[in-house]
């Protein structure tokens, strides 16, 4: 199979996300932002204002926060970006989507495709997945500059919102497409059409535990 | 006496070393798996990572954005001193800690659990964490320092005597596939594998046999070293590659270790170190002389040892005879 590679800006049109294909490797020009936990909690749950004008100046939200520091002068050293996991910013990216426009979710892991359904697709949005998840380096590479950041005293420098500007940044991969359909489910299902076989000869435990799944075809990210 | 200053020099440059330049074997073990894969995405994502270790050594930079929660292993040879003593030599690697943290930089990820306080330079209560180990003989400190990732990838379960090796399979391969699925774990991995002690020492021996041994090293005994071998080509045979994709490459090198535990269990830990296998060791001598290697040399015979002494070593009981 053929990696088919594709230049995004940061605002993408429609047209631009309508041809992205699960699989496709993506590489980023414009401005991006990043956003976890803290973010989400002051924006959304404490209802601060938010410091940027969203989605004119991005509408791609990095789920990360990067290895940087902030030099005594107020200028920023950043090394590496890598993504964390997105499941666990599920219960407030519908309201985020809504408020801010964004159009490209970045992070590790992907969401399920219930949630591409539910809330990417009416919103015109896919998820990108960083490479591997450990590409930092490279993706460092591909920061032209970092614009600013937002709410750090607040936050602290891992949860705080740094903007980004970027310039062909990237691996990325497309992990949802506009029908909502989901890469790791794909992949999931192509993998578990082997595990039987693979489990052959192996043994429950004899002490039980209490616990939400047996099925090995289910995910543990909800 | 060891030299306080040089501790701490040496400390401050395996941190940036830990976190900026993959170790040989694991690079080595990498090349390999990407030989033999063959899902399409799977190797994709493996050959960026090959090329990301390249930037980050090019670049000086972080090799992952998440940068770990960095702790120390300490070992000693036996007739070893410290310029200030063991207070110093914990404040020595607490600063070393905070200053790479800025210096490189890495993501200061140590918060409070629960007031989420961050100090900015991965130092806090409790972290970094410092354990020791000595052996016999010998003027020297080794200095390891590991980062490894902190949120998925390891489990613990009680077995016990009668859940057999098919028992250890199963919980072997219910922890990769359901880590392993959209990659959380970040595979391909070193798996250390803790079995027996007791629940903490069962984790710490998992951890320990993750972080601690090089791709390629073997457990002394060979029937652990045939499990070894046959739990990682079990791991490999899942169908799962990188990022959960479809393809034939968890398991990096699967490594076991053991511990003597109560008569009636059989505890197992699994623990997986990612695609930045983050570690790196130094030995410092009497005479202030710095070694750098990869190999943190952990498990020697002396640590594996079963016996109440020690060869050439006299104990308080053959003392008093």
């Amino acid at each position: 199979m053929d990696i088919n590679e594709v230049e995004l800006s940061t605002t993408p049109d429609a047209e631009a996300i309508a041809a992205l294909q699960l699989g496709d490797i993506v590489y980023l020009n414009g401005l991006l932002y990043t956003a976890r936990e803290g973010v989400y909690t002051r924006a959304l749950d404490e209802k601060a204002n938010l410091p940027m004008d969203l989605p004119s100046e991005s509408a791609t939200n990095f789920h990360c926060s990067p290895a940087a520091t902030i030099r005594e002068d107020g200028s920023f050293d950043m090394g590496a970006v890598t993504a964390t996991a997105s499941f666990r910013f599920a219960k407030w990216l519908p309201e985020w989507m809504e408020k801010t426009g964004a159009k490209l979710i970045i992070g590790k892991g992907g969401m399920n495709s219930a949630a591409y359904k539910e809330y990417f697709v009416p919103n015109g949005a896919v998820y990108l997945s960083t490479v591997g998840y450990g590409t930092g380096a490279l993706l460092g590479r591909g920061i032209e500059k970092v614009e600013a950041v937002h709410w750090e005293p607040e936050l602290g420098i891992a949860q705080a919102m740094w903007v980004i500007r970027c310039k062909r940044m990237g691996p990325f991969i497309v992990a949802s497409d506009l029908d909502g359909n989901c890469l790791f489910e794909r992949e999931n299902a192509k993998i578990a059409k082997n595990l039987e076989r693979v489990y052959e000869g192996t043994r429950p435990a004899v002490l039980k535990r209490f616990g939400e799944t047996d099925d090995r075809e289910d995910e543990l990210i909800g | 006496m060891i030299p306080i200053a040089v501790i701490q020099e040496t400390a401050e440059a395996l941190m940036d070393k830990a976190a900026i330049e993959i170790p040989e074997d694991y690079h080595n073990g990498l090349k390999a798996v990407a030989k033999v894969e063959t899902g399409s995405l799977s190797g994709y994502v493996i050959k960026a990572m090959l090329d990301n270790y390249d930037a980050a050594k090019e670049d000086r930079c972080a090799m992952c954005g998440d940068t770990g929660t960095p702790r120390w292993y300490v070992k000693m040879g036996n007739e070893t001193t410290i310029e200030g003593g063991p207070v110093a030599l914990e404040a020595a690697l607490r600063s070393a800690t905070a200053n790479s943290t800025k210096r490189v930089p890495l993501r200061p990820n140590r918060v409070h659990p629960l007031w989420r306080t961050d100090h900015n330079n991965n130092v806090g209560i409790g972290a970094p964490e410092i354990e020791y180990a000595y052996e016999p003989g010998g003027e020297w400190i080794d200095l390891i320092t590991v980062h490894k990732g902190g949120l998925f990838g390891t489990d613990y379960r009680m077995l016990f005597p009668s859940d057999g090796i098919e028992g250890i399979k199963r919980f072997y391969l219910d922890t990769l596939v359901a880590f392993g699925k959209r990659g959380l774990a970040c595979q391909p991995a070193i798996i250390g594998i803790g079995l027996g002690g007791c629940k903490d020492t069962c984790m710490v021996l998992g951890k320990r046999a993750a972080c601690l041994r090089v791709v390629g090293s073997k457990n002394p005994d060979p029937k652990i070293a045939e499990l070894e071998a046959e739990f990682k080509q079990l791991g490999n045979s899942i169908g799962m590659g990188a990022m959960g994709f479809v393809g034939n490459s968890m398991v990096v090198d699967c490594h076991i270790e053991v511990g003597y535990c109560h008569t009636g269990g059989m505890q197992m830990s699994m623990h997986a170190f990612c695609l930045s296998s983050r570690r790196a060791v130094a030995r410092i001598f009497a005479d202030s002389r710095v070694e750098y290697r990869t190999d943190p040399d952990w498990f020697t015979d002396y640590q594996r040892r079963e016996t109440v002494g020690w060869e050439g070593v006299e104990t308080a009981d053959e003392a008093t005879v």
